[in-house]
């Protein structure tokens, strides 16, 4: 308790933040803004550390060659942050829709229908679309796409429901249009829990990119695999805690984003 | 539209800036609903007055109100603005030349007070610097410092004071008529006079047309120039002037609904306007503590009212609280409660009761100094009220015919 006193005292500039959310909430994801970057640069460090010294056979330093890794990291980003474009531009305006009066009533389908997608085995979705449509990047985007937009949908919609609808008939009643409402008090409010299910939606997308090495789309998956089948386990290690620092620090990314477009004032 | 000039001191000759509301055979049915929540309603509303809905919960005064902003569409009916019939308009650009005010203020919580109020002057297209200006003259009118208040967010206020930003909103494009859906219902009770007294004020500067929907009678008949009390279905059970419906309620449920005890409600009616105020000796802040004693004590005064650059009451300290002090302070006691000359009677007990001085500062127009009121000016004014009351009920007995308006069920 006593250092719970002593962070509060520390820090009263950030009172607007913490009657935000609950205490130990915004305590707690606020040591997680400052501590996680640190951590992924710490380990990462580690990780160059130990690639320098370590005593790679020529296979081993083959694959974890420097260019190489740079351009599986970079294309393990690329599609994780393809996808999520695509996620975005589906499912928000799909959140958006199934808000609206008229098509209030399809909302459980579409959203029971995202649940499917995320449900079904995510490697099964991804080679079977591969089977369909052929190997190679578009397919990987399109799989993740399908497997990441219920997060985002289902947090549009949530959001948007837990818009006070008194404040959605005062702007009504004040002369504003529905697009008004809608991008000016409606879109606003519900921002932080769309934001959140953004995040959610980035996690479960960095991660799952490891798949799509098998269907020829790259990504940090490929170096696990690598691993695997050949029994290097540098390779395999490696590859895993890459991408789990990958996924560690979208998740800050996804962080920051939701801190910075957080509507002041809610 | 009438565009008064959007400076509140050009309009403070008291000119009606309001218009008339006419509603003839309004009918709204909801779906699935065999008896109409309002049937067949006919009123006329004449500009610049403040007309009070009141009535049983369900009696259709809320769905009266909005379908005049076409927030509900009536089913059938008629209602003209200005004499105008909103239903030829576009519904955004008529909700627009009609101001909204709602229950605890309904603020936008994302926006401070200044993009709370610029809302509908931005939607009319008005430049940013006229709607920076009209937004500080409005926080002006509503006594919230534009300094201070502009830039917040509506969860760094207090309920009054988002209250007033709400009545400000409801202002801001100077619409000829205001709706309010129980506008002070959410604040407790002091802050509640207080923003009524406000209201009254500065429906004295602008003189405009008022509608507003409330479930507390003494808030009635001390806001409303008329009282349209409803029955179920918006029957209109009586439509008059809050003395008619006092003195002569037109049936058994409007007897019932304004309650037992029509004497006492008669505080309700009377305004420390209708009193005799005293004069004490008053100070300026940063006057010359001795020089002030001197004149208080020469009048027989023992405390003196402190006022500030703008002749609004600040403090009341009492002569010895000045002792030992060079020039008059000027901090504001944030206690010190101050009636406006609008407060009723019933206002003006309860915040004697309170008061150290067992009176009451009264503040006229913008806050200004007018006097005090004591115990003494309320009792006496009750005293003859009553006697001219039970003059009259003698002399009126037998001729006693109440005024049976609109009360066919």
């Amino acid at each position: 308790m006593s250092t719970a006193e002593d962070t509060s005292a520390a820090a009263p500039d950030t009172a607007l933040d913490e009657a935000a959310a609950k205490p130990g909430n915004a305590r707690e994801s606020r040591l997680l803004l400052f501590v996680l970057p640190g951590v992924v640069a710490l380990v990462f460090g580690a990780w160059l550390w130990w690639r320098a010294i370590a005593d790679l056979d020529s296979i081993e330093a083959r694959q974890l060659e420097a260019g190489l890794i740079m351009s599986l990291i970079w294309q393990h980003i690329k599609v994780t942050l393809v996808s999520t474009a695509f996620v975005l531009a589906i499912a928000i305006p799909l959140g958006i829709a199934l808000t609206r009066p008229h098509f209030r009533r399809a909302a459980p389908v579409a959203v029971g229908i995202a649940n499917a997608g995320q449900a079904a085995p995510s490697i099964g979705l991804i080679v079977l679309l591969a089977i369909w449509l052929g190997f190679g990047f578009w397919t990987a985007v399109a799989g993740l796409t399908l497997y990441a937009i219920l997060p985002v949908l289902r947090n549009t919609i949530t959001g948007l429901q837990g818009v006070d609808q008194t404040l959605v008939e005062a702007g009504r009643g004040i002369g504003m249009s529905g697009a008004g409402v809608l991008f000016r008090i409606e879109l606003p409010l519900a921002l932080p829990v769309i934001m959140t299910g953004v995040r959610t939606a980035l996690v479960l997308l960095v991660g799952t990119a490891t798949l799509v090495t098998f269907i020829n789309a790259g990504g940090l998956g490929t170096l696990i695999v690598t691993g695997i089948t050949l029994f290097r386990y540098p390779v395999l290690v490696s590859g895993a805690l890459l991408v789990a620092l990958l996924a560690l620090l979208i998740d800050w990314a996804g962080r920051v984003l939701e801190r910075v477009a957080r509507p002041k004032g809610i | 539209m009438t565009a008064t000039s959007p400076n509140t001191s050009a309009s403070a000759n008291g000119d009606v800036s309001g218009v008339d509301i006419e509603m003839v055979d309004v009918v709204k049915t909801y779906p699935g609903m065999r008896k109409p929540a309002v049937d067949k309603l006919s009123l006329h509303i004449p500009a610049g007055e403040i007309v009070m809905f009141i009535g049983p919960s369900g009696c259709g005064k809320t769905t009266s109100l909005k379908m005049l902003n076409r927030l509900i569409e009536p089913t059938s009916g008629t209602i003209k603005i200005g004499g105008e019939d909103i239903r030829g308009k576009d519904v955004d650009q008529l909700r627009r030349h009609v101001g909204y005010v709602i229950q605890g203020g309904s603020l936008f919580p994302h926006m401070t007070v200044a993009q709370n109020i610029g809302i509908v002057p931005g939607l009319l297209g008005w430049d940013r610097s006229r709607t920076a200006e009209r937004v500080d003259e409005l926080l002006e009118l509503v006594s919230l410092d534009p300094r201070r208040y502009r830039d917040r967010y509506p969860r760094e206020l207090s309920g009054g004071q988002q209250q007033r930003v709400g009545v400000a909103r409801g202002l801001a494009a100077d619409p000829p008529v205001i709706l309010m859906d129980e506008p002070f219902g959410a604040v407790d009770p002091i802050t509640r006079q207080r923003l009524q007294d406000e209201l009254l004020s500065i429906q004295e500067e602008l003189r405009k047309t008022i509608v507003c929907v409330t479930h507390d009678i003494d808030e009635a008949i001390k806001l409303g120039d008329r009282i349209l009390i409803l029955q179920e279905g918006a029957q209109v059970a009586q439509y008059d002037t809050p003395e008619a419906v006092l003195a002569a309620p037109a049936n058994e449920f409007v007897e019932d609904f304004v309650g037992a005890g029509s004497t006492l409600k008669q505080l309700s009616l009377a305004r420390i306007d209708d009193l005799e105020l005293a004069h004490p000796t008053t100070a300026k802040v940063g006057e010359d503590c001795a020089e002030v004693r001197r004149r208080a004590e020469a009048n027989g005064d023992k405390s003196v009212v402190v006022l500030d650059e703008r002749n609004r009451p600040v403090d009341w300290p009492w002569l010895r609280e000045l002792v030992g002090r060079d020039r008059i302070p000027g901090d504001v006691d944030e206690t010190l409660m101050t009636l406006d000359r609008r407060a009723t009677l019933n206002d003006a007990l309860d915040t004697m009761l309170t008061s150290r001085h067992g009176a009451a500062v009264v503040t006229g127009r913008r806050d200004e100094y007018l006097g005090v009121v004591n115990f003494n000016a309320v009792t006496d004014h009750i005293q003859a009220t009553e006697q001219q009351l039970s003059e009259q009920q003698l002399s009126e007995r037998p001729a006693g015919e109440a005024p049976e308006d609109g009360s066919a069920g």
